[in-house]
């Protein structure tokens, strides 16, 4: 991964400081944009952005497997629709939250199970059909 | 959430729900109303009627097909998505796209404002009920949509922008075109627009409904029209992306009612002022190439934005040296701009909840992407 | 309260804008993308607009030669006609018909 090409404004904290910082950051009048998580493998990669008159300020967080994280709904309500979504697509629990979903915001009951968190070995080559699926080359071998 | 006032009798609370399906909305959505006799106290939403996954299968194809996956997030504001993706992108691998380039963006990105905001005063029209406006309105939009399919190649999927550039061009013949549909448009529009503007049963079912004062506004992030009728003056064509740093003209359009009226008034100036954009374009869209070629892989995280006809929409991009993208997640301004739906709708009538649905122009397929 | 009095009047004497389709066809767009067209003699078969078809709608074999297109799943992009190194693909402007 390249290293120079990496957002501004990144501060990194850990998961117990994370509403105490939102709340300094909404002190100071910025806007709640939204939250963005990637499956890193080993733990999940959870970037909260803030809009500062303009300017993006980013909040970053390594939350490891079967952690918890915690709510940001007591500072900004906007803050419910995105948690509930990640905790749908990505497995991730989140405590206290003004309106908690419990897993069924987005997905129904037969969907499958956090399904936005990359396969374990596995990358699947959408061009390979299924009948031709045997003979393949080696997986994920994109073009 | 605001708190229900005692009463000296006991009231009896219903809980409806309004969608899936409902001849207003353009797309699926559910809310649960609970009413007191007929004024809502509460709403919740329940999304997922049309979740396709789209960011787990950006993972899978490769960055330049994402191009045309990104661009079918949306039905209604398709060529802004596939315009912010090729943004993303060229910043991360470092692209310079030429000006005539950028210029054709404009013209693009202005003309399918334009149709996106026909069809929301279409729907609003026959949200109240007025449906000889709404026909009229979208036969408005036609015009629009033959120029679109004219010049790019098709009605709303223009699948025109591509990672380095744009993939036609416009000849002289055709930006002639452009500014006659242009001026058709503009004259048909004022013999409707008066009557959506200044009628009074149709200011009596939108003045004073759905009310969001502006620190709410700013407290539950809402974007675009929304947050702009309330007062707040943000919108990211001034941060000069494509070529809008060098058109005049690019300023917020506000209003202070907070009403659903504003929000509609709002649109309707819009639209002049897409038109104004469109001419400056056409006429300073300087000569030279309209792409230029892309080597290598994108490596690296980006995050971009710009104003789609709704709002802010944000795409974050993350590279890492192959072909196929870490990540792509999409934020769409109806996402944003559903926690200040939640606070509009309580002490509303029944009748006034699809006027008030209406009047944030939710596009449900692009919450879900 | 009489604002739309000119433009109801004029639509009582004008023919109507909608068109009486299937019986009356609108005329193709030049330039439009409606199917793709293959000139068949040109191909050589390199499977190029195969790997990069976003929407998977190409099969293209060697042994024996042929080269299919799946209508429903084309998504009229027109990326395999930029690609093709022989130019053998063309987008023509009138749509399939059902």
């Amino acid at each position: 991964m390249g290293e120079e090409f990496m957002l501004n404004n990144v501060q990194e904290i850990t998961p117990d400081r994370l509403v105490g910082e939102a709340s300094l950051i909404k002190g100071q009048g910025c806007r709640f944009v939204t939250v963005t998580c990637t499956d890193l493998g080993e733990a999940h990669d959870l970037i909260y952005h803030f809009d500062d008159k303009g300017e993006l300020r980013h909040l970053r967080l390594k939350l490891p497997h079967g952690a918890t994280l915690p709510s940001l709904s007591g500072v900004w309500f906007a803050a419910v629709i995105i948690e509930n979504e990640i905790q749908d697509l990505f497995g991730i629990t989140v405590t206290g939250m003004a309106i908690d979903y419990k897993g069924r915001f987005i997905l129904a009951e037969s969907s499958p199970k956090a399904p936005f968190n990359k396969l374990g070995g596995i990358a699947v080559d959408v061009r390979v059909r299924p009948a031709a699926a045997a003979e393949a080359a080696a997986p994920g071998e994109a073009l | 959430m605001q708190t229900t006032a005692t009463r000296a009798f006991p009231t009896r609370n219903t809980v409806i729900p309004f969608g899936p399906q409902h001849p207003v909305l353009p797309e699926p959505l559910q809310l649960r109303l609970v009413l007191e006799d007929e004024c809502v106290v509460e709403a919740l939403p329940a999304i997922g009627y049309c979740h396709r996954g789209l960011e787990k299968i950006a993972e899978k194809k490769d960055f330049i097909q994402n191009v045309y996956l990104v661009e079918r997030i949306c039905g209604i504001c398709s060529f802004m998505h596939s315009l912010n993706y090729c943004q993303g992108i060229e910043e991360l691998m470092k692209v310079d796209v030429p000006r005539r380039a950028k210029y054709l963006r404009v013209v693009w990105a202005e003309l399918h404002r334009m149709h996106s905001h026909l069809l929301f005063l279409g729907l609003v029209s026959d949200a109240f009920g007025f449906e000889n406006l709404f026909m009229q309105l979208w036969r408005v939009r036609e015009h629009i949509l033959e120029i679109m399919e004219k010049t790019a190649g098709a009605r709303i999927m223009l699948s025109v922008c591509s990672i380095g550039g744009v993939r036609r061009d416009l000849d002289d013949g055709q930006k002639a075109e452009t500014l006659r549909v242009l001026d058709q448009v503009e004259r048909e529009l004022e013999e409707l627009l008066p009557t959506l503007m200044n009628d009074y049963s149709v200011r009596q079912r939108l003045c004073g409904v759905g009310l969001l004062p502006p620190d709410h506004a700013h407290d539950l992030g809402a974007v675009g029209p929304t947050a702009r009728a309330s007062g707040i003056p943000m919108d990211h064509r001034q941060t000069g992306y494509a070529a809008y740093g060098d058109l005049d003209g690019v300023t917020p359009v506000t209003e202070t009612g907070g009403d659903c009226y504003a929000r509609i008034m709002i649109r309707v100036r819009e639209l002049h002022q897409s038109a104004e954009l469109v001419r400056q374009a056409i006429q300073k869209i300087p000569a030279g190439p309209i792409a230029v070629p892309v080597k290598g892989n994108p490596d690296g995280e980006v995050l971009v934005r710009m104003e789609q006809p709704r709002g802010e929409l944000i795409f974050y991009i993350k590279g890492n040296g192959t072909r196929n993208l870490e990540r792509f997640r999409a934020r769409t301004p109806t996402f944003a701009n559903l926690p200040a739906l939640l606070h509009m709708l309580p002490g509303c009538q029944l009748a006034d909840v699809p006027v008030i649905i209406l009047s944030i122009d939710p596009c449900i397929s692009c919450t879900e992407c | 309260m009489f604002t739309l009095i000119g433009n109801i009047l004029r639509c009582l004497f004008r023919k109507p804008v909608t068109r009486l389709y299937p019986a009356e066809v609108k005329p193709a767009v030049a330039g439009a993308r409606g199917q793709l067209h293959i000139r068949i003699e040109d191909c050589i078969f390199c499977g190029a607009c195969q790997r990069r078809c976003p929407a998977n709608a190409l099969t293209v074999n060697k042994q024996p030669k042929s080269w299919t297109l799946d209508p429903y799943r084309c998504i009229i992009c027109g990326y395999c006609v930029e690609i093709c190194p022989k130019k053998c693909l063309e987008m023509r402007p009138d749509h399939f018909k059902p």
